[in-house]
Parts: structure tokens; sequence; C-alpha cells
């Protein structure tokens, strides 16, 4: 199995792999509580990143809805959590299957009745709106005026109701970012990630190699959401409020886009190296701007329409491609 | 035994009658051909067999079994291959992995599919060119790779969409032979569209020739060269020998 995993990875990407795993296992130890949370962010948009990838990158069915299944599930496991105390641990079980769920209800809409392309994106934004404008009115998660997780003063980390320090988060987070990088290595090397691939590349031709579409479609949009959903629990725990106007809005499912855009759409490492272009780079601008004085609001928005801009104008396979070939690390067209 | 059975298909695109109560049949083990000038109906006729459009009339049946109600996938595992004649390659993929796409339906694990696909590209003298993206693979080259894809899938009936056409007459043998090879040893029947008519007398026990998407004349390739009608409307002009 390890060795399956294993087989045809170039040596040095092993031990480049190997390398960044140790600084980020390292960082929390010389990290500020500031850069912390930078490194939190930069892992949160990598999972969500390589999450959406799945669907986009590998199946090439284009998801502009993606805050959807963060949001359903954080709701799933912070209201278990605040009106029956269940543990997030439980709860992402009933995340997991809310966000599955509407993953296969939009697929199914979709896929059965032949919508694709630009009308799939619409519709996949048209179920996070109506998610947004339906959770402010959902009394059971306090509506608009928002779920609040309770916040003790805690001394020691509780990881079973993750109630805990940041560095707990970052763990937590580096734990999911990892085991999602493997699985989707696993996947690109599977049946269904070359069905995946085929499918992105040519339908037609696809269909009439035995593949049924509607199937495989159908599993990249449940797995990519299912994934999405631990995304939201973490996101829950960690910050303690949810607010249907922020964490359901459109911008939010821009802004996760971005990352596996920027960094490679339909690549392993795309996804990381996005997220920590474009967080690490915004905050990094966020402090420069500090810094000198500058207090111009939108300055990250500004920020991230630049790079995208000039990634989309020279770099349009993203920033993971060529580098990769600069680190010879390629391997034919994947990865 | 009969292995495909085409009765009296029709199939109109928005008034313009592609093909028209066209009954034709594919004894197993037998490499049929079908020829006609461009816009015949040859194509549309695959892609009723294939399960891409359904027909307005007439069946479709492959080992006794109706087929013309099922989707391209399900058709391909019942065992019919096919390759496009403007060919949709994998771009972004190798050409191992274009051809590992096709192996996947009868061997799931993938070292199993690798081995298969491998053999394949071998055999269509793309071995040497597997790790290349398949964008980069020139005309010809495409065309041997929807071969060896559909070849892959492990299929009981091919059906050949002007595979030949560009290809170099020394070229084109390599790959006749390649056909005659797989019909001998391993049994697998072929309808061929060809333009290529060197291929087609040198494959083909039958010939089927369509015209504006009816069937004008059928039978061994030395009656259909000498039929009036076909030599007319076809081979009169068109031949490339
Ligand atoms: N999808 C389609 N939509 C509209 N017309 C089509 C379609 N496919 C084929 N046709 C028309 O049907 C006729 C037969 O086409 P085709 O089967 O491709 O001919 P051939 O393969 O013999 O050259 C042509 O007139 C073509 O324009
Ligand atoms: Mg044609």
């Amino acid at each position: 199995m390890i060795r399956g995993l294993l087989e045809g990875v170039p040596r040095r990407g092993l031990a480049m792999l190997a390398a960044l795993l140790a600084l980020l296992l390292a960082f929390p130890f010389f990290a500020s509580g500031y850069l912390l949370a930078v490194g939190f962010l930069i892992l949160y948009f990598a999972y969500v990143g390589q999450a959406w990838n799945i669907m986009m990158g590998f199946a090439g069915q284009l998801s502009l809805g993606h805050s959807l299944y963060v949001g359903l599930g954080a709701y799933a496991a912070a209201a278990l959590y605040v009106h029956f105390g269940v543990s997030p641990w439980v709860g992402l079980g009933a995340s997991i299957a809310v966000c599955a769920a509407a993953g296969a209800v939009i697929g199914f809409l979709a896929f059965r009745f032949g919508v694709g392309g630009v009308y799939f994106a619409i519709l996949t934004i048209a179920f996070a709106e109506f998610a947004r404008i339906g959770f402010d009115h959902f009394t059971w998660v306090r509506g608009s005026s928002g779920l609040f997780l309770p916040v003790a003063n805690y001394t020691e980390n509780d990881l079973w109701n993750l109630r805990g320090s940041p560095r707990m988060f970052y763990y937590l987070m580096l734990g999911l970012t990892a085991g999602a990088f493997v699985l989707c290595h696993a996947l690109l090397r599977s049946r269904m990630g070359y069905y995946w691939l085929a499918i992105r590349e040519s339908p037609e031709a696809a269909q009439a190699l035995g593949v049924n579409l509607f199937r495989y479609k159908m599993v990249a949009v449940v797995v990519s959401a299912a994934m999405t959903s631990l995304a939201g629990v973490v996101f829950a725990f960690y910050y303690n409020n949810l607010f249907p106007e922020q964490i359901f809005h459109i911008s939010r499912s821009i802004e996760l886009i971005l990352g596996p855009i920027i960094g490679g759409i339909g690549t392993l490492v795309g996804p990381l190296v996005g997220a920590l272009l474009l967080t690490g780079l915004a905050e990094g601008m966020g402090e420069l701007m500090l810094a000198l004085g500058v207090d111009i609001p939108g300055v990250k928005q500004v920020f991230y329409g630049i790079c995208l801009l000039l990634v989309v104008m020279f770099l349009p396979d993203g920033v993971w491609p060529p580098l990769a070939r600069a680190l010879r690390l390629d391997r034919k067209g994947k990865d | 035994m009969v292995l495909l059975e085409v009765e009296s298909l029709s199939k109109s695109f928005r008034g313009l009658r592609a093909v028209q109560n066209v009954s034709f049949e594919v004894p197993a083990g037998e490499i049929v051909g079908l020829i006609g000038p461009n816009g015949a109906g040859k194509t549309t006729i695959f892609n009723l067999i294939a399960g891409v459009y359904a027909p307005d009339s007439g069946s479709v049946l492959f080992q006794k079994r109706p087929i013309h109600a099922l989707r391209p996938d399900q058709i391909c595992a019942a065992g019919i291959g096919r390759t496009f004649q403007n060919v949709k390659p994998f771009a972004g993929l190798s050409v191992l992995d274009n051809v590992l796409v096709g192996a996947f339906l009868r061997e799931k694990a993938p070292s199993a599919a690798r081995a298969l696909s491998l053999q394949i590209l071998e055999k269509l003298g793309l071995g040497t060119k597997r790790d290349q993206l398949a964008s980069s693979l020139t005309l010809p080259d495409r065309k041997r790779l929807e071969v060896a894809r559909a070849l892959a899938t492990r299929p009981k009936l091919l059906l050949l969409d002007e595979v030949m056409a560009g290809l170099r007459p020394t070229e084109c043998d390599q790959i006749v032979a390649v056909f005659r090879e797989l019909n001998r040893a391993e049994g697998l029947t072929i309808v061929l569209i060809e333009h290529v008519m060197r291929a087609v007398m040198a494959l083909a026990g039958r010939i089927v020739v369509l015209h504006h998407g009816e069937v004008i004349a059928r039978g061994t390739p030395e009656e259909v060269v000498r039929d009036k009608a076909v030599l007319e409307c076809y081979l009169g002009e068109e031949t490339e020998v």
C-alpha cells in the first residue's frame, strides 16, 4: 500500500516533501502568535483548495459555491455541540453526511439533466445563496444574529471538544492538509482518478471508453463536498462564531478557489503553493502597509486581483507546473 | 453467428435525413467495410451503433440483444469499441495514460491495466511515445492512439472511423497488418469506414456502400468495385488507391 503510493514519485520530490513537513511541524515552536494564525490560514486554504480541486482540477466540474459545504459543515458540528454538547469528532459525522447529501442533490440535478459548464457553476452559486438566505432565518442556529460557541478560559488543550490553543488548531489543520494531500495523490493513481481526468479532458471520449459520466461526476462532487465539510468544522471551533452572511457568502467561495488557480489547477501541490503565496503575501502586504503607516481599505483585494491577473497572463497553468519543471520534479503532466 | 445486426436504421438532423432505412449484418470474426462519399452518413451510423444518438427508427442488436437504448459507456462495456473520426485525445494526459483509461474497463488493478496498455501501445508502434503528452502527437499518431484506446477496452467488435487518413502507404500497410492479425489471432470483428481503398480491399471481406444515407450496394470487394452505381457516385472520382 505505502510502497504503491511512493512508486514513481521522484526521490527529490519525496525529500522536499519530508523537509516541508518537518518545517511545518516545527513552525509553531518559533512562530509568534500572529505568524501561527497566518500558518493556520495557509493550511486552511491549502486544504479547502485541495478539496475543491478534486471537482474542478480532476473531474473538470467548476464549483463556485464551495462556501456551501464549509458553512453546512461548520453549522452542523457547531449546532450539535452548542445544543447537545456533542463532541466535534462525533459531530463531523453529521457534517460529512449533510455536505455529501447537499453535493449529491446538486450533482444529481445538474448531471441528470445535462447541466454543465457555466450553468453548473451558476447552480452551485444558487445553492450557496439559498443556504445563506435560509440560515438567516433558521432560528435553531440563531439565524442572522449568529451562532456562538462557548469560549471558556482553558489551561489545557481539550482535543476531544476542540477547545484549546491556536497551536492545537494549527496541528489539526496540518493533519487534515497532509491527509488530503495523500488522499488526492492516491486518488489520482486510482482507476477513479484516471476516469476523472478523462472526463475533464473529453467527456465523449471517456464515455466511449466505458466511463459512466454520471456516476464518476457524482463521486467527485460528493467526495469534494465531504472533504470541504471538515474545513467547516475546524473553522467553527477555531473562530467560535458563525454568521450566515459571512460563511455562505460568495466571496468565501471565490476566496477558496484562488489558491488552486494560482498554484495550478489539477495539480497536487498547486493548492498548497497557491495558499502559501496568496495568504502569505496578502498578510505580508498588510503588515508592510501597517509598518509604512498606509491605511487604505481593500489593499488585500487589490493585491489578490493583481496576483490573479499576473498569473493568468504569464503562467496560465499556475505557478506550480513551471516551478516543478525548474525543480526537476515534473512527472509528465501530473503532480 | 451474427454479432451485430443493424435493422432499418434511420436518423434525421433537423429535417436532414442523414441515415435512411439502413440494414446490414456483421458476422462474428469478419471485417466489414463501410464506404461512401463524404456526408453519406457513415459516421452517423457509428454514432447510432455506439449510442451517441438514439435512432429515429430501427434497431441495433449486438449478440442478439437490442442496444440502441443504451448509453455509450454501456455499449462499450457490452463489447463495442469505437474510434472518432475527429480524434478526441485526452490532450493533457500522456499517451500511456490515454490508453490506461480504456484498459481500466476490464482491468481494475492499475498494474494489470498498465501492462495491457503497454502491450497495445507496442503493437501500434506508439511504445516509444508513451510518455509524451497526447497533445504533442501528429494527426496520424492521434489516429493510432484512438485505435489503441479502443483496443484497450478489449472489444469484441471494433468500429474504425477513417483511422488511416493521412498515413503514408507503408504506415497504412503496417496498421492493416495489425488489424488483420487481431482479426485472425483474437477473432476481433471489425467494421471500418475508410476512404483508402487499398486498405479496404486488403481487409474487408464484405463492403456496404452508402450514398445520401442509403445503402446503394453491398457485396464482396470485387462485386462492389464493379457495381455501376458505386462507380458513378463514389469510386469514379474520389478514390485514393
Ligand atoms: N450532429 C449532427 N448535427 C447535424 N447534422 C449532422 C450531425 N452529424 C452529422 N450530420 C449531417 O449528417 C450527414 C451525414 O454525416 P456523416 O455521418 O458525418 O457522414 P460521413 O461520415 O459519411 O462523411 C451530413 O450531412 C452531416 O452534415
Ligand atoms: Mg465521417
